[in-house]
């Protein structure tokens, strides 16, 4: 499979319940990129990453992507984590993991995938049990036991504690040099120097695109 | 594993773990008939002639208990948009849904089906046509439930909605059911009934999953 270069967005626009969220936002990520998309509440952030997932249509602009599959969508090549820890109670931490990983297409062992994010000896523990931060640790395991290009994050580092947040910035910064492709929402740091941010405003919707080594 | 049979495997476990739902179905469908049973009273040469009737009834009613299970619980703790990035037609996706629901839900309904016709008297010839117009008829039902699940499913709690909006369109199914089952005990022809019913489970085979997937894609804001 041809290795996805970047990935850009051209002219998009959004809105919500009839309201305008963001239009003409451009942006553009090549492989081995960060890009942060930043912004208050209500800004735009959550649906920017849904509209790059294809989990919301945009109003307006296309998405283009440069190299990889020319058969599967963005969304097909990327990992999506929501709000939601798509997370089934009465399934072990195991099972639950092991069913993305086949729905995914992936073929690693779910063990090492577990190991990574810390929750290798709660394999058999039903997640019911787990806390939140330990939902949010299974579902970056999700991102690791089937490799795609793309990570679309939302908030990734929400309830999670010290030693995770450093775990994040571990898989994010090895994920971006194996030459992926990542684009998170975020209001606090990563621990990882953004190439671009994305700004929106939710007063002002024409977004404003820095480019910059800086300020994390 | 193949993404499909892995979606499956899912279903079927979490429809027998705790907190699945696979035995209510069963047990609502024993306490319709027996409630049947006891307002209609002792007489026994009326039960035996309406009683295809009420096991299609109630096994019509116990399937409306799954159906919010059907496609909320994944709306609801994102599961649905990780299927809709997977590399899988989501039609297909649907289908295994269905599979995995029909064989959790509704197959202990046909297989408690002769079991219940001894309740109301029912002839075993007459049970015997009342369940293989139910192994028949319940795919229906089953595919027009997921249009209902699809159609409310960002609503929260949107149970009793599903139940109102879906139960109209499963008359067609009650008819060629009960009509097939009265044929068998009568003598009269049994296939022609049987085949319409077979026709609409058919149909909505094709049409749901397509149609559920379209609503599913379009709605997702």
């Amino acid at each position: 499979m041809a290795v996805l270069t970047r990935l850009s967005g051209i002219d998009l626009a959004c809105s919500r319940a009839g309201r305008l969220v963001f239009k003409n936002l451009n942006f553009s990520v090549d492989r081995g990129q960060m890009l942060a998309v930043r912004g208050a509440n209500g800004a735009g952030k959550s649906s920017l990453l849904r509209v790059i997932a294809g989990l919301l249509r945009p109003g307006a602009g296309r998405l283009v992507l440069e190299g990889g599959d020319e058969e599967l969508s963005p969304g097909e090549q990327a990992h999506y984590l929501g709000h939601q820890d798509p997370i089934k109670p009465s399934l072990t931490v195991g099972e639950n993991l092991a069913f993305w990983r086949d729905l995914f297409g992936g073929s690693d062992a779910t063990a090492t995938a577990l190991n990574m994010v810390g929750l290798g000896t709660l394999a058999d523990v039903p997640a019911l049990y787990l806390s939140a931060g330990q939902r949010r640790r299974l579902s970056l395991a999700r991102l690791l036991a089937a490799p795609r290009p793309v990570w679309l994050l939302d908030e990734p580092n929400s309830a999670l504690d010290e030693a995770g947040q450093m775990l994040l910035t571990r898989i994010m910064g090895e994920h971006l040099a194996r030459g992926g492709i990542l684009i998170a929402a975020t209001h606090g740091a990563l621990g990882i120097a953004p190439a671009q941010e994305l700004v929106l405003n939710p007063d002002r919707p024409l977004p404003h695109v820095q480019t910059s080594e800086s300020t994390v | 594993m193949s993404p499909l049979f892995a979606l499956l495997r899912r279903d079927l476990k979490l429809a027998v773990r705790a907190g699945g739902g696979a035995a209510i179905g069963v047990l609502f469908f024993l306490i319709v008939v027996t409630l049947a049973a006891f307002a209609i009273g002792p007489d026994l040469a009326l039960l035996a002639r309406i009683g295809p009737a009420i096991l299609w009834l109630g096994a019509l009613l116990s399937t409306l208990l799954g159906f919010d299970r059907l496609l909320s619980l994944d709306y609801e703790d994102g599961s649905l948009d990780q299927m809709l990035l997977a590399r899988v037609p989501l039609e297909l996706a649907l289908c295994m849904k269905v599979l995995a629901h029909w064989a959790s839900a509704e197959l202990p309904l046909i297989i408690a089906t002769p079991l219940l016709g001894v309740l109301l008297n029912v002839d075993p010839v007459g049970s015997a046509a009342v369940a293989l117009t139910m192994l028949v008829g319940t795919p229906a039902l089953t595919f027009i439930g997921l249009i209902g699940a699809a159609l409310t499913v960002s609503l929260r709690r949107g149970g009793l909605l599903l139940a109102v909006l879906v139960l109209p369109f499963n008359i067609p199914v009650l008819i060629f059911g009960v009509a097939a089952s009265t044929a068998a005990l009568s003598g009269l022809s049994f296939a022609a009934p049987l085949g319409i019913l077979l026709a609409i489970s058919l149909v909505s085979a094709v049409i749901g999953p397509v149609a559920v997937a379209v609503a599913l894609r379009q709605g997702m804001d």
